[in-house]
């Protein structure tokens, strides 16, 4: 899959590619709100607060939305699934949904999602697929 | 009692439009510019203000010979337009210039051009384009599955938006399709991204259009029918990563915007005539009408597909077709209020009779950002 896009890291997102690395899905986390935020950035979006942390989510989230794109992408293989993700910290990601068909009778709203990684290269992408290998 | 305080006395699209091969999108700026000064009487010399977006405004100033006061260049996608409607209203009120053009010129079909109108987000790509959403069909459909299992929107009832505003298409001579669609049609067209089919995405066309702004006092001294502005519309923005929006079933982007709009003209939705909502796919409308409060959250879908806004409903709504069958250039918000304008003017092919107050709201990139206007024939309220 090495020819998939492949992200634009900056200095403020590196943690969360390292993370990726290692298996971990990394989100930064605001201790005055209590909560977590998503894309990462070294303030919370909400209160401006600037001391915040890195926290390893759950890694266990819901399928909240999709598309099954049939346009083509580079390295995918149309008809492939663009999913929408709430994790269980209360915050939404792209991913695509592997080890599922690209069906709308398999591709159940809300079914739980878990976390996995798809390595590109020398980059590891968090990825979901069915919680428990349930398809 | 209101007096208006600026106008459109000037108002015209490219002469062709859908496939012309033979300009340039800086040409298509300037044909549409120069179709708009014929249309009101101007010269270029009289021009001390010029906007556009998705192209650079100083290109488009020495292209055109013009030596302005001012300038803007606001570029957030395809509402663009309808904020730069907004942002001339201010400059020309505080002084800044008298007489504003704005131009709209883009080779989406031809491809005449060195870029694309990009708006390069480098969050959007980090996050999620390596996902593979790279066009407009699979990224602004990501939050309609949800919106349909929240608030039961159906797919036959966004395939209906793509056929009521055939209807209108088949009313204008200068509309891409005019051939009649039924629901069938739409649901058999080819998928692009599940549940979206071909007929549910906007066109892909080459065209541009123009307008010329002004105080409501010279308004008279045009040989046009003036069309005012009612109020200072509005403006909001909520960002380039559609996973991000707060809500997958509502645009916060719409809801304030459209508000602020309402608000300032002083307004009520019965007060509406004839509505443009931008429709670069075939759910924007059904947001449109519940963000702008037409009808309640998760009655949009219901709303179209009984038939309130096809010809002869209470609510006519994209009268020119939009951007599903009138024409779709990529950045379609100058054809939504050129339409606007028609309408105002009275000489729409689609002529809403006796309509004399238009609202045209147009949405940025992929529910990124959001633009209103209120354009009336009244001089004063």
């Amino acid at each position: 899959m090495a020819d998939r896009p492949l992200p634009t890291i900056y200095p403020e997102t590196e943690f969360y590619w390292n993370g990726a690395k290692e298996g971990k899905l990394l989100l930064n986390s605001c201790p005055s709100c209590d909560k977590a935020y998503f894309p990462p950035r070294p303030f919370c979006p909400v209160c401006g607060n600037r001391d915040v942390e890195i926290k390893q989510a759950s890694g266990k989230g819901r399928l909240y939305s999709y598309i099954i794109n049939h346009l083509p992408a580079p390295g995918y293989e149309p008809p492939f699934t663009v999913a929408v993700v709430m994790l269980d910290e209360g915050v939404k990601m792209v991913a695509n949904v592997l080890d599922c068909p690209a069906d709308p009778e398999a591709l159940v709203l809300d079914m739980p999602l878990e976390v996995t990684f798809e390595q590109r290269g020398d980059v590891a992408i968090p990825q979901f697929k069915p919680a428990g290998g349930v398809a | 009692m209101t007096r208006a305080s600026i106008a459109i006395v000037g108002a015209a699209e490219t002469t062709r439009m859908g496939k012309v091969p033979e300009l340039s999108q800086t040409g298509l700026h300037a044909d549409a510019a120069l179709n708009a000064l014929a249309d009101c009487g101007l010269t270029l010399a009289d021009i001390d203000g010029v906007a556009t977006a998705g192209h650079d405004v100083a290109e488009i100033i020495q292209y055109l010979g013009i030596t302005p006061t001012w300038y803007d260049g606001t570029s957030v996608g395809g509402c663009s337009f309808i904020t730069l409607v907004r942002h001339a209203a201010a400059a020309i009120e505080t002084g800044l210039c008298k007489t504003v053009l704005i131009t709209h010129g883009e080779s989406g079909r031809s491809n005449n051009r060195s870029h694309r109108p990009l708006f390069p987000s480098m969050q959007q790509q980090e996050f999620e384009s390596i996902y593979g959403p790279l066009f407009p069909p699979s990224r602004f459909t990501l939050p309609v599955m949800r919106k349909m299992k929240d608030d039961g929107l159906t797919v036959e009832q966004i395939a209906m938006v793509a056929v009521v505003q055939r209807e209108w298409a088949a009313l204008h001579p200068r509309a891409t399709a005019h051939d009649p669609l039924t629901v069938d049609d739409v649901l058999n067209s080819k998928m692009i991204a599940y549940p979206f089919r071909k007929l549910m995405c906007c066109l892909v066309s080459d065209g541009g259009g123009a307008l010329i702004l002004t105080s409501a006092e010279r308004a008279k001294d045009f040989p046009t029918k003036p069309v005012y502005l009612r109020g200072m519309g509005g403006e909001s923005a909520e960002g380039p990563m559609i996973s991000q929006m707060e809500s997958f079933s509502s645009s916060k982007a719409f809801r304030v915007s459209g508000k602020m709009a309402f608000e300032s003209a002083g307004i009520t939705h019965s007060d509406v005539d004839h509505l443009m909502i931008y429709d670069a796919f075939a759910h924007l409308p059904i947001y449109g009408l519940e963000d702008l409060g037409f009808v309640k959250p998760g009655e949009g879908g219901a709303f179209i597909a009984e038939g309130h806004t096809r010809p002869g409903g209470a609510l006519p709504l994209n009268t020119n077709g939009g951007g599903l069958s009138y024409m779709h250039s990529g950045m379609y918000g100058m054809f939504a209020l050129q339409e606007s304008v028609r309408q105002m003017r009275g000489v729409s092919p689609a002529q809403v009779k006796d309509a004399k107050l238009s609202l045209v709201h147009g949405v940025g990139g992929m529910f990124s950002a959001a633009s209103t206007a209120v354009l009336t024939t009244e001089d004063q309220w």
